[in-house]
């Protein structure tokens, strides 16, 4: 079977998929690298989609550890992060099912629902938020916004806005077709829009017509 | 173009991946249209806000907690020490 290097060519090759290599010949340097490289990552992932902090937390050593013990099945043919990230997403779901108090435990759930789909409010913004709130009842404010979308929004949002990834690779984490985050994206962002306008629009009445 | 159709093209324009002749149309609603505008303008801004302030990260002590705790699972390693254990 070739390596994963052997298949990657020595272009342009990901340092990732060196150490990921080295971990699976039991590297355990190369493996600690690979875990400080992404938890912070994985964890705001889980965050964003349990909503629960201690899951997230459970969640960031579950997906370690899966990835540890699927090593061989890591192909090099996507990013290692992305593939990490598509293993986070899955435990984070699947947590989510298994609480009863959660509303929506699908990614498709609720996704077909028009709300936010049209603009409504075309107040304009205060041009500096960060200015107009503390540090922490802002974050109060994008962590009761963000919360308040479908898990399906605002894993497209936490993929591609927050974490960076690009719509290709989000598309590969979360199962999608590009088109279909691309148009998940675009209704998140505007149902977020549409609800952090309560908080950051211009306070002196100037709501455009 | 309208405000409809700007709305379906708006993910491509802010990644950069509109042709052109579809980007010189835009351009030109947006100088026509005030609401499309400040709906760029505001779209923008929300995912400047969340880029910029992490809501949740992991702090210090908890992430090297969980460092240690994947470690141990996976290669045997021992926690720096005996409360790492829940």
């Amino acid at each position: 079977m070739p390596t994963v290097a052997e298949q990657t060519g020595t272009e342009e090759v990901h340092p990732d998929v060196a150490l990921v290599e080295a971990a699976r010949n039991g590297d355990q340097a190369a493996f600690e690298k690979l875990v400080r490289q992404y938890d912070r990552q994985i964890f705001r992932v889980a965050q964003h989609i349990t909503q629960n902090r201690e899951d997230a937390e459970d969640i960031t050593q579950d997906v370690f550890m899966k990835a540890y013990g699927k090593l061989d099945q890591f192909q090099g043919n996507s990013k290692f992060s992305t593939w990490l990230t598509r293993i986070a997403v899955n435990e984070s779901l699947m947590r989510l099912r298994k609480r009863k108090t959660s509303r929506t435990v699908s990614m498709d759930q609720d996704v077909q629902t028009e709300e936010g789909s049209i603009p409504r409010d075309f107040a304009d913004w205060t041009p500096d938020p960060e200015q107009q709130y503390s540090s922490s009842e802002l974050g109060d404010i994008l962590q009761k916004t963000i919360s308040g979308l479908s898990p399906g929004f605002r894993t497209v949002f936490t993929l591609r806005d927050i974490e960076n990834l690009s719509t290709e690779e989000t598309a590969e984490a979360l199962g999608l077709s590009v088109p279909a985050v691309k148009s998940r994206l675009l209704r998140a962002r505007l149902q977020l829009r549409e609800r952090l306008s309560r908080y950051l629009k211009r306070k002196d009445g100037s709501v455009r017509p | 173009m309208t405000c409809t159709e700007f709305l379906a093209q708006m993910t491509d324009y802010f990644d950069g991946q509109v042709e052109p002749e579809l980007l010189s149309e835009i351009q030109s609603h947006l100088c026509e249209c005030h609401h499309c505008e400040i709906l760029v303008d505001t779209t923008r801004q929300t995912i400047r806000v969340y880029k910029n302030h992490q809501v949740y990260d992991l702090t210090e002590e908890v992430r090297e907690r969980t460092v240690q705790r994947i470690l141990a699972a996976c290669t045997g390693r021992k926690s720096v020490s005996a409360s790492d254990q829940r």
